[in-house]
């Protein structure tokens, strides 16, 4: 099968891959440039596991084809900490025992990340709302959600002062 | 608020105090509450895990993220059949394929040997293991494995295995325990014989066995009772749900050592049950166990690691699979469908004079269903004399079930909570007072014998009762409140744990239980709490079989008590050996040093855990212990639930308003994660009541193999879980530990049918309550 190049950016770094027509972008992440931190649950785009931010839009890699990646600017859970730093929501997850198994736990980061940055200070139906594409089988959510308003607290405080 | 044996203490760490308006929240009692008993200085807790980082940027490491050099890639061919004669395969279509380097079948494994093997949580026979790893003869099954491709990718893999020519011929296939268990049914296995009150028989039968326990005198009860409520319930197959699909990498190497990488409960069961299957012994097995994203006792079957191993011993390369969402659903244990009926009588001063029960569950493919666990949770939370329970274990066309969290128990206190209720309202009784006066206590006799030691039944219900949730007034039309309490025995099985000293003070930590929920942790402040030191400082790592002691499977809620005993011990090696060390520091006697929160002293003299540990060197070497336990002192766990549902009567959907819920685990060794557990268990437990199940079609496939048809609760189905951690401490264990994986998952779908029946007047006798089967009650009654 004809490979595809493709030119894209993927959390601030200019990145090229091959892929074949039918490779979805998780896909790619995975097995062409080794980002496995966005995990597969389901690959139809009903679980929230893949979920990346392609051009500012939360998406289930899965949906995506690798080659529409092309000319793309994707934030994937690699590339939410700063350095050393790890993000607010990051902290707040792991002091809010928000995580079990932790495989759901790169996509709620992703997608909430988006959500806070949409909305500083989500209410608990919003949040809810916002991750009901995200499915987690450990946690019953509660913890999630605490820990998502938590990070908002701890970020407009940050903003504030 | 107070229980007999506690007071309220700590509360959550987690932001807790306002709703997501800013507000106070309505009564001001606390969301998550701790009646702790007894205090420590690591343990009760709540610490960071020490694999947190990683698996918040997503550099944690599981089965699918390996990538060996020059791996190949697999796939499964599975049955479209529910239940059919294999007439012949034809893999020749599929060999020649461009990249396609090997094809497997049955006929690739060693004959099975007639015997029985441990497969995590019992024994089982070896060719029923064999059969559902890939089949011989015949399909029992949709999805049921039939053949292993590997190629030089995933698609090349699959359309290959689509290539493979199987010719069918279909059988009639039963989807439920009583369509098997019909006289005129065809039989799943020709060499099935039942097995009846423990005796091997010769009849013939989809009914693998049958069990009966009986205590005192069930007649008499009856006849003494007052009320009688009689009534049948049916549960629909289930499955786990973990996030993460089934995945294998294995390598059988030219030396003739298997490596395998998987997902995995019990990584040394799948280094003993594959070295049966093929014939390998455990010496030339190393299993290293990735990241598990999720198992709920569905990660403890081996499916593809015999596959994939096959497929690596023909190619000389390593061969990764990794399951598809439906090949999940399709292939992999699902926990049984049921039909049960139970009957209580209950005199009209309270008191419960009989109970019996009769139970059939659905064991899928191969006998082994959970459903003797049932019978023995049923009727676990009373003190009655009057016992009968009747189990029977019954083979259907659908894939082999696995445990399910509490295996079994969930889908009898369906049924016996329900009847419970009903006696309640009968006699006028709360449901909760109705309870108490019956709870069982140590002393009492369960149906199948043994007798309770220290449990915390009472003490569960008393905190149903004093909690500010069960006095809260409902608010509108439509809404009820229901409880409902379950049981589960937990497991010990056997556990290893080294502990190595660093010269900065710091332990590694080496274990072998797959860390599913934060068990490193758990385990770790065991053994910090007797060194001295803090959890963060010691270092846990879960190791493969070739590197740590055996140790049994993540299931039985056994992992925190058993493990964590384990490193206790350890530790307390590991305290001998630095009383010695301080000793020969001052020239003393062992036994005239002390211990006392990580500081050796002696007539005046002291030095610290860190600086006895910078000295090891000097004071004969490295320090490091290793503990083996078969812990005895199981505790087992009660759990209950307070409910508040709304049922729309026009469409018959159910929202959970407010849901409170209550375990006794001995001593939450992390709360954080023990609240993690119960609120992951109830949620569980209430996609298990209102929506989850296999929609089978005629043909006996599964129609609704996606997360989007199957679905499982998400977070806009749900409010907060509230949880009322109670601590009887067990005395069988260091630190006073039960477990808490399992209990919490067990009352919920009973809890919510009380609620809906308080709220409407329907009376559930079927799982799911979903809308249509709500609304047909609601419409009728």
């Amino acid at each position: 099968m004809q490979s595809i190049h493709v030119r894209t950016t993927i959390n601030g770094q200019a990145a090229e891959f091959l892929c074949e027509p039918r490779q979805s972008l998780l896909e790619v992440l995975r097995d062409v440039l080794r980002l496995t931190g966005t995990k597969e649950g389901c690959n139809d785009g009903n679980c929230g596991a893949c979920t990346v931010e392609m051009d500012g839009r939360i998406v289930p890699a899965c949906l995506v084809l690798g080659a529409e990646a092309e000319g793309a600017d994707i934030l994937t859970i690699e590339g939410i900490a700063e350095g050393s730093a790890l993000h607010e929501l990051q902290n707040a997850f792991l002091e809010g025992a928000a995580l079990q198994c932790g495989v759901c736990t790169p996509g709620f980061i992703v997608a909430s990340k988006s959500l806070l940055e949409s909305n500083p200070d989500p209410s608990e139906e919003e949040i809810r709302f916002w991750l009901a594409n995200n499915l987690c089988r450990c946690t019953g959510y509660d913890k999630i959600v605490r820990s998502v308003q938590a990070a908002a607290g701890k970020m407009q405080q940050e903003t504030t002062s | 608020m107070s229980t007999s044996t506690a007071e309220p203490t700590s509360t959550s760490a987690a932001p807790a105090d306002k709703s997501s308006n800013g507000a106070p929240r309505r009564d001001g009692y606390e969301p998550n509450m701790v009646l702790a008993t007894q205090t420590f200085d690591v343990v009760g807790t709540r610490p960071v895990r020490h694999d947190g980082a990683d698996k918040v940027t997503g550099r944690a490491l599981y089965g699918a993220d390996l990538a060996l050099a020059g791996t190949l890639h697999g796939a499964i061919l599975r049955s479209p059949h529910a239940h059919a004669r294999i007439r012949s395969i034809d893999t020749s279509r599929a060999e020649q394929m461009d990249g396609v380097h090997a094809v497997v079948t049955a006929d690739d494994l060693p004959e099975a040997e007639d015997k029985l093997v441990d497969v995590g949580e019992g024994d089982t026979r070896l060719s029923y293991v064999h059969g559902n790893v890939l089949a011989k003869g015949k399909v029992l099954y949709q999805g049921h494995a039939v053949a292993g491709v590997a190629a030089r990718n995933q698609h090349v893999a699959l359309e290959a295995a689509n290539a493979i020519v199987v010719d069918y011929e279909p059988l009639p296939s039963y989807m439920t325990a009583p369509e098997a268990m019909a006289p005129d049914a065809e039989l799943l296995h020709s060499d099935l014989r039942m097995k009846e009150f423990g005796e091997q028989t010769d009849k013939p039968s989809n009914v693998a066995e049958h069990f009966h326990w009986t205590a005192g005198d069930v007649a008499e009860g009856f006849a003494a009772s007052d009320v009688v409520v009689e009534r049948t319930f049916d549960t629909s197959t289930v499955h786990q749900g973990y996030i993460e699909p089934h995945n294998v990498t294995a390598l059988w190497n030219h030396d003739g050592r298997l490596h395998i990488w998987c997902s995995t409960q019990g990584a040394f069961v799948v280094r003993d049950v594959t070295s049966k299957i093929l014939e390998v012994p455990v010496s030339n097995i190393k299993v290293t166990p990735m990241e598990i994203g999720g198992g709920f006792g569905g990660k403890i079957p081996v499916y593809m690691e015999p596959v994939a191993a096959l497929l690596s011993r023909k190619t000389g390369r390593p061969v990764k699979i990794v399951m598809s969402r439906e090949d999940v659903f399709t292939g992999t244990g699902p926990t049984p469908g049921s039909h049960s009926r139970v009957k209580v009588g209950a005199s009209a001063d309270g008191k419960i004079q009989a109970m019996e029960a009769t139970l059939a569950y659905e064991a899928g493919a191969y006998p082994g269903s959970f459903v003797a666990p049932g019978g023995m949770c049923v009727f676990a939370a009373y003190d009655c004399a009057n016992l009968s329970v009747d189990c029977y274990d019954v083979v259907v066309n659908k894939p082999s079930s696995a445990a399910y969290r509490a295996p079994g128990a969930t889908q009898a206190a369906f049924a016996a909570e329900q009847v419970i209720d009903e006696i309640a309202s009968k006699l006028g009784l709360d449901p909760v007072d109705f309870r108490l006066r019956n709870a069982a206590k140590e002393g009492t006799r369960r149906a199948d014998g043994p007798k309770f030691r220290r449990i915390g039944c009472e003490e569960v219900l008393q905190a149903v009762r004093d909690h500010p949730h069960y006095a809260a007034p409902l608010t509108g039309p439509n809404q009820g409140r229901g409880v409902a309490v379950g049981f589960w025995f937990n497991v010990g099985l056997e556990s290893s744990c080294t502990l190595n000293v660093n010269t900065d003070g710091t332990v590694h930590l080496v274990e072998g239980s797959t860390d599913i929920g934060g068990t490193r942790t758990s385990i770790a402040m065991q053994a910090a709490e007797v060194l001295g030191i803090a959890a963060e400082e010691i270092l846990p790592e879960v190791v493969d079989t070739d590197s740590v002691g055996f140790t049994s499977v993540t299931g039985g809620s056994r992992t925190t008590f058993a493990t964590g005993w384990a490193a206790h011990d350890a530790a307390q090696k590991i305290v001998a050996e630095m009383r010695a060390r301080a000793a020969k520091l001052w020239s003393v006697e062992a036994d005239q040093v002390q211990h006392a929160k990580g500081v050796y002293s002696s007539n005046g003299n002291s030095i610290a855990f860190r600086d006895l540990a910078a000295m090891s060197s000097k004071t004969g070497g490295p320090v490091s212990a290793t503990a083996t336990v078969k812990p005895r002192g199981v505790g087992g766990s009660f759990s209950a639930n307070i409910v508040d549902v709304e049922v729309d009567p026009e469409t018959g959907k159910v929202e959970i308003l407010r849901f409170t819920a209550v375990q006794d685990v001995g001593k939450a060794v992390h709360p954080s994660y023990v609240e993690g557990q119960m609120q992951g268990g109830s949620v569980q437990g209430i996609g298990w009541a209102l929506n989850e199940e296999y929609f089978m079609g005629a043909d006996g496939t599964m129609k609704n193999s996606s997360l989007l048809d199957y679905r499982m609760p998400t977070t806009l189905d749900l409010p907060m879980i509230d949880t009322c951690i109670v601590e009887v401490a067990n005395p069988g264990h260091p630190f006073g530990v039960r477990g808490v994986g399992e209990a919490n998952i067990v009352p919920p779908p009973a809890a919510i049918a009380n609620a809906i029946h308080r709220a409407v007047g329907a009376r559930m006798q079927r799982l799911p309550m979903s809308p249509p089967a709500v609304w047909a009650e609601v419409a009728g009654s």
